[in-house]
């Protein structure tokens, strides 16, 4: 797909009409001759026009809130308090009020820090790399997996401030001068974490914010109410559509994507770092940082299916989120689970071939020890439940493919349960050995983060418009300049519409 | 495209531009001013039940700090005076002055004169006096010039910082043996003390330390 940039003629999509339905259809038919290209499925079905997208997408904030909406709204909020006073009783009583002991002094708090953290990385990848690389299916997805993005960094921002134990605390991670006379100490990748996450949760407010100012310009061009004059006037910036403010645009939002690249491989590689720079068999491990970014984008890409089919379904998206998109999506999926399914192995064999007798116990453990439940759902639900993807039929039907997400949701929290628990449980000295269980209030912290994640989802599909307006329009056939041509069209016979 | 807003509406983002440039001015200023060691209670001088003056007993008298003070050389704790140490010599002198009558007072109830405290290191520091007069560190350099003081106010910031200030270069500091207790003493070039301090420091294997627990045990 990168290429296709590169060697696309003027007339791209002037063929929208022949709709082939999937890229299978559209292999080069060999009969043909190379003078044909393969022709690519529209990114946007039934022809729809530029009016009908705006229409549609920012109906969605427009129409008066669905019973459904308030539904959800209240069980989400429900859910988000019960994990605000677990936090509350947590901070008034101390960590200990979490399943943590000796050795087992991480135990969910992080666990649930680096599964929402990694979840923001397919936001990102969706919004920068996929930008970068040109590809045109990102525009209908981006907007609402950047805000997922965010929504999972808020998540994870929760637990290492409160594992901390004294919250209050906190703010000796920033580096301000102190009458103390001492500074973070610079070489803890723990510090490392702090910036890496802050920046990207910046960088990503930034980037998002940018993508919106148009499509907020369009939602107070259309408000009704005085109301959504005012606060989609403020959030637009004065944005007025003109030929400078989009140059000026284009490259803000260029620059951001150049900027926000490298964190979808910085941010979980130290996050990784964490564990991989201690000397604690299982975690002391180079490959670490490669293998919790494909991880990061695997469980992230499954959490935008896992919201994004919903919300599609709800809202009939289905011209503008195409089963292509999740077909696309399904193959990334494939990849990087597949890349976390040779990560488990390379493990193993790393330990075999290491000659560590305390690095291969610390496997063995894992797969036969006390915690084998959970690495062997981890195995199922990470490696083996995507490898349904290979078949295209599977990525194609919403059923088959909800499942497989959702197994993959659950599969890489067990995924940092396995790293961070099984490590520890048994650490150096065997007398120090214990089990980890978690208490109820580990267990409704980590429930009631779902709320708070899903509560602002829903704001975000309330009140923003979820797909990218004007970028969708631009990959309309009627965006090229050239629609419509009748002369100088090298491709399969057929005229403009 | 109609007007959403009014037309004072373009001056608010210079506006808020500005009270974002007071603000971070002003929440730079209040951290400079008050997480570094510029916030200390240094100058900090309560007065004192009994008005006793460390001027006069020191410099016109020539008394030693350890008189009065006397276990800091073997205690952790540098203890103030009690009421009879006072009184050894106040029952002959000035035995009358209404200055002295609440150490007069004590000595009568058998209850102590109550001093109001000036230096007060935090629970959880540990501070050893008797370590650090026997090992180069003179009274001068945590108290100031208290033997000119005539009532006794805070000199140093006493903060963190301050403290790893020495622990983290002691040769800068340390004096010889006989001029820890003379308050009057002072190298004779920064050279010299740096010279004498660093042959100190080896001599008598002076390593501060610069882990959190050395002093928050």
């Amino acid at each position: 797909m990168a290429e296709d940039m590169a060697h696309r003629p003027p007339t791209r999509r002037r063929r929208t009409e022949l709709n082939f339905m999937a890229e299978g259809t559209a292999v080069m038919d060999a009969s043909s001759a190379a003078a044909k290209r393969i022709e690519r499925a529209p990114l946007v079905t039934n022809n729809r026009s530029m009016s009908w997208i705006s229409d549609r997408v920012a109906s969605c904030t427009e129409q008066r809130c669905p019973r459904w909406w308030w539904i959800m709204f209240t069980c989400t909020v429900s859910l988000a308090v019960v994990s605000g006073l677990c936090l509350i009783y947590l901070i008034s009583t101390g960590v200990g009020v979490w399943g943590l002991n000796n050795p087992v002094n991480w135990a969910w708090g992080i666990t649930n820090f680096v599964f929402w953290i990694g979840i923001g990385h397919a936001g990102t990848l969706i919004s920068a790399i996929l930008f970068l690389a040109r590809q045109k299916w990102r525009t209908s997805i981006n907007r609402a997996a950047e805000a997922m993005t965010l929504f999972a960094v808020v998540c994870a921002g929760i637990f290492p401030v409160v594992h901390v134990g004294r919250v209050w605390m906190v703010w000796y991670l920033a580096p301000v001068p102190t009458n103390m006379g001492i500074w973070q100490n610079f070489r803890s990748p723990l510090l490392w974490d702090v910036f890496a996450v802050s920046t990207y949760f910046t960088v990503s407010v930034l980037f998002w914010y940018t993508g919106l100012i148009p499509d907020l310009a369009t939602l107070r061009d259309r408000a009704t109410t005085k109301i959504r004059k005012f606060f989609y006037g403020i959030g637009a910036l004065g944005w007025r559509g003109g030929n400078r403010q989009w140059k000026h645009y284009e490259m803000a939002y260029l620059i951001l994507a150049g900027l926000s690249t490298p964190l979808v491989l910085s941010v979980h590689s130290v996050v990784s770092f964490d564990f991989a720079t201690s000397i604690v068999p299982g975690w002391h491990t180079t490959i670490f940082p490669p293998y919790f970014v494909a991880g990061a984008i695997f469980g992230g890409f499954a959490m935008v299916l896992t919201i994004m089919l919903p919300a599609r379904a709800i809202f009939g998206l289905h011209d503008l989120i195409t089963d292509d998109h999740v077909d696309k999506m399904c193959k990334i999926i494939l990849l990087t689970g597949s890349m976390v399914g040779y990560a488990y192995m390379m493990e193993f064999f790393i330990a075999w071939y290491g000659g560590n007798l305390f690095e291969q116990y610390a496997f063995i453990n894992r797969a036969t020890g006390p915690y084998w439940w959970a690495y062997w759902s981890m195995i199922f639900c990470n490696v083996i439940s995507p490898q349904l993807f290979w078949f295209r039929r599977m990525r194609r039907h919403v059923l088959p493919v909800f499942i497989v997400c959702m197994f993959v949701n659950t599969g890489m929290w067990f995924e940092r349960f396995v790293i961070i628990v099984t490590s520890l449980h048994r650490d150096f000295l065997p007398s120090s050995w214990n089990m980890f269980y978690p208490t109820w209030v580990d267990i409704w912290t980590f429930t009631g983060t779902f709320g708070i994640f899903l509560t602002l989802f829903l704001v975000f599909l309330r009140w923003l418009p979820m797909i990218c307006i004007f970028e969708v329009k631009a990959v309309l056939p009627e965006a090229d300049p050239h629609h419509g041509d009748h002369h100088a069209t090298p491709a399969i016979g057929e005229g403009g519409h | 495209m109609s007007n959403f807003f009014p037309r004072w509406a373009n001056w608010v983002p210079l506006k808020l531009l500005l009270i974002a440039v007071v603000l971070t001015t002003v929440l730079t200023g209040g951290v400079w001013y008050y997480f570094t060691p510029k916030y200390t209670r240094v100058g900090y001088m309560p007065d004192q039940p009994v008005p006793f003056s460390h001027s006069i007993h020191v410099e016109q008298l020539g008394m030693d700090c350890r008189y009065c003070h006397s276990f800091v050389e073997v205690s952790g704790h540098s203890n103030v005076p009690d009421t009879q140490t006072c009184m050894a010599c106040h029952s002959q002198i000035k035995s009358t002055s209404p200055k002295l009558a609440a150490v007069r007072a004590s000595w009568e109830s058998g209850s102590p004169v109550q001093w109001v405290r000036i230096h007060k290191a935090p629970d959880y520091v540990y501070f050893n006096h008797a370590v650090h007069v026997n090992r180069g560190v003179s009274c001068f350099s945590c108290h100031g010039q208290i033997n000119n003081m005539t009532t006794v106010w805070q000199a140093e910031p006493q903060s963190m910082a301050w403290c790893l200030e020495c622990h983290r270069a002691p040769e800068k500091f340390l004096r010889p043996p006989s001029e820890i207790y003379n308050l009057n003493w002072r190298p004779a070039s920064a050279a010299q003390q740096l010279a004498m301090g660093t042959q100190f420091k080896k001599e008598w294997n002076i390593n501060p330390p610069l882990t959190c627990g050395g002093c928050h045990r």
